[in-house]
């Protein structure tokens, strides 16, 4: 490490204490740039109850994602949302909970590896997901971001084998993120089961934080996919709402009644 | 790594710096699959065999090489063509789509996508398809679908799906990002049969292996026509690169001067900027934040924003030169070797023609010198487009 870092939540540490107290773990995702919104969907997302908010920093070919974060991030980018924008946004955001930046690896490597793990910092943003950098090309840029300060949360797959998925989970930080199917994001109308199957195989092989996400938009489905993990991610039903019109309460609203269900109540 | 010599890249799939594997984790495990089953069957003369037999007796292989006298008089240079417009289906797409099928029967899979622009690797995988009664969905921009109806048709009188893409820029940029999005859904029993030296690895090393067999055959049928000796010059059109790959694999050892032809409005060599795009590093057309720009052509097989890494890497190493040709001095090409030759060239091949009648006019290619061009595919499919461009 290198530097003081004064700003954001580291993310394990908040993970684990959470996971500590008995909570089911709410991980819940907003596009940047979104809109005049977003930044009071990110604050309406903590307040009902999100243990963690990931921000999707668009990119123009988005290949993991299916129609709704397009469709979001189509609109963001046709906004003028940019990198620098998205993160002196979040500058001014003061939230008690971690924030994770989800991008795709082109917007990483044209701003440079150290300067982007140093602009994430700067902007209190202490976690970094890169789909499309699977672990045998991300060695470098995981040195770069640790060096910064920034956790980079590396995806497990129902597919991956368990040899590659013991080295996932040694070199994820901050967590580990489940892919519950084999996909794209976006809703779907029940839960995949490869996704207790893989949550059961992350658990097994580490002590991480384990959260699952896709596929994952209703209250009953986010319980059910935590059930065999730390907790979940609900994304695209957020930004489906933020799309239709609903505003920063809408969402809010979403987020408590997700964050009551695995609460148990 | 793999030397200028166009060899095997290793596990790594780089070619200098450019290649490598960017794919989401659920792809890992099916590129790694592929990349096995491809070294297996490639050092497996029993497969070569079957290859070998069906580029003979189903894509019409060997392609002859033409020697073109009226054209060579108006230019001044004595110009070579590789016909791959000659093989079924009329573009050198058939020889690789005949390879990744044998493939995808070897790996024991029962349906293949795939992505296509001007329609011709949607059309070639498509009839691989049919061949191998494999189950086919090819997607398209809707720009495309448009400006290449027939084809569309074409591929449904296949057997094959065509499923218009509306996202992006609707071109081949987008096709790819669907082609992928629905290979992580079903890549338990579906093969992406990637159409160009792109992607993530293996397909630019098998791909390019896969269309090899364009340079093979025209530097054995260039040294019988020239008294044992190399064209001066090898020119071919670069979209990805496949056709351009599979030629210079051929003469890359021989002190051949190696052109690549992209489209003015496409040009990731000379206007791109090195990222990370569709599983491969390589030069892309982007802007300052590293959104992906849209290509712009006349040539809807050369509409990329990208290019294949071995040619980002032949770029760097000197050893390959890539220029450019505008949609209009592609139209003059195409004209000129309509009516000098009796060959009508599809739109991509036609900016091979574009550079060299330039580079003949303007001296960069000697007078007398011996040129080969891989005339990539026949302009049938281009031809209402053409109507409607020069009425």
């Amino acid at each position: 490490m290198s530097g003081i870092i004064e700003r954001g939540v580291a993310v394990e540490p908040a993970l684990r204490a959470g996971r500590d107290a008995g909570r089911k773990l709410l991980v819940t995702y907003v596009t940047g740039g979104l809109g005049s919104g977003w930044v009071d969907a990110l604050r309406a997302m903590v307040e009902g109850g999100a243990d963690l908010v990931e921000v999707g920093i668009p990119f123009s070919d988005p290949v993991m994602d299916g129609p709704t974060i397009q469709e979001a991030s189509v609109r963001a980018l046709a906004g003028g949302a940019n990198p620098v924008g998205i993160l002196d946004a979040l500058r001014r955001v003061e939230v008690p909970v971690p924030l994770v930046a989800m991008t795709y690896y082109n917007l990483v490597f044209r701003a440079g590896h150290s300067r982007f793990a140093r602009m994430l910092v700067d902007s209190g943003v202490r976690g970094a997901i890169v789909p499309d950098l699977p672990l045998d090309e991300s060695g470098e840029w995981e040195t770069d971001a640790a060096e910064a300060g920034v956790e980079t949360v590396l995806l497990a797959a129902p597919v991956t084998p368990d040899d590659r998925l013991a080295e996932l989970c040694r070199r994820s930080h901050g967590f580990i993120y489940g892919v519950n199917l084999m996909g794209v994001t976006g809703e779907r109308a029940s839960l995949a089961q490869s996704a207790a199957v893989l949550a059961k195989r992350l658990k097994a092989a580490t002590d991480k934080p384990v959260i699952m996400g896709f596929g994952v938009s209703t209250p009953d489905q986010a319980v059910a996919a935590a059930a065999e993990a730390d907790g979940v991610v609900v994304a695209s039903a957020l930004m489906r709402l933020l799309l239709d019109g609903g505003g920063p309460n809408a969402v809010g609203d979403a987020v408590a009644s997700l964050r009551a269900a695995l609460d148990g109540g | 790594m793999a030397p200028a010599g166009m060899g095997d890249p290793g596990p790594s799939g780089r070619f200098g710096r450019f290649g490598g594997r960017f794919v989401p984790e659920s792809l890992v495990p099916a590129c790694i699959e592929l990349e096995a089953a491809f070294r297996v069957a490639w050092s497996d003369w029993r497969f070569r065999q079957r290859y070998a037999e069906l580029l003979r007796t189903y894509a019409g292989r060997p392609t002859p090489v033409t020697e073109c006298h009226r054209l060579s008089e108006a230019l001044g240079v004595r110009v070579l063509l590789k016909r791959e417009d000659l093989t079924h289906t009329g573009s050198h797409k058939i020889n690789n789509v005949l390879g990744q099928g044998l493939l995808t029967l070897e790996m024991g899979k029962t349906r293949v996508v795939a992505e296509t622009g001007a329609g011709q690797h949607g059309v070639a995988t498509a009839t691989a398809a049919a061949l191998f009664g494999l189950e086919c969905v090819v997607y398209m921009g809707e720009v495309d679908t448009e400006r290449q109806a027939l084809n569309v048709f074409r591929m449904q009188l296949l057997g094959a799906e065509v499923r218009p893409v509306a996202s992006g820029s609707r071109t081949l940029k987008d096709a790819v990002n669907e082609a992928l999005r629905d290979w992580v859904a079903t890549v338990e029993n579906t093969h992406y049969c990637l159409g160009s030296v792109m992607g993530p690895h293996p397909y630019p090393w098998m791909v390019r292996e896969f269309q090899r067999v364009v340079g093979d055959e025209a530097r054995s049928q260039c040294r019988e026509l020239l008294g044992g000796d190399d064209p001066a010059v090898v020119v071919a059109c670069v979209g990805g690169g496949s056709n351009a790959a599979g030629t210079f694999a051929g003469f890359v050892d021989t002190p051949a001067r190696l052109v690549g032809v992209e489209a003015a409005g496409g040009s990731a060599i000379g206007r791109g900027i090195p990222g990370v795009l569709h599983g491969m590093h390589s030069y892309l057309l982007q802007d300052e934040w590293g959104q992906i720009l849209e290509a712009q052509s006349i040539s809807a097989g050369l509409d990329y924003p990208g290019i294949g890494p071995e040619h980002a890497h032949l770029s760097d190493l000197g050893r390959a030169t890539y220029y450019t040709a505008t949609d209009g001095e592609v139209l003059d090409a195409l004209q000129l070797l309509s009516r000098t030759e009796g060959i009508i060239p599809a739109l991509e091949p036609a900016h091979a023609l574009a550079w060299l009648v330039n580079a003949a006019r303007s001296g960069d290619v000697a007078a007398g010198t011996t040129v080969l061009l891989t005339l990539s595919g026949r302009g049938d499919k281009d031809a209402e487009q053409v109507m409607r461009l020069l009425g």
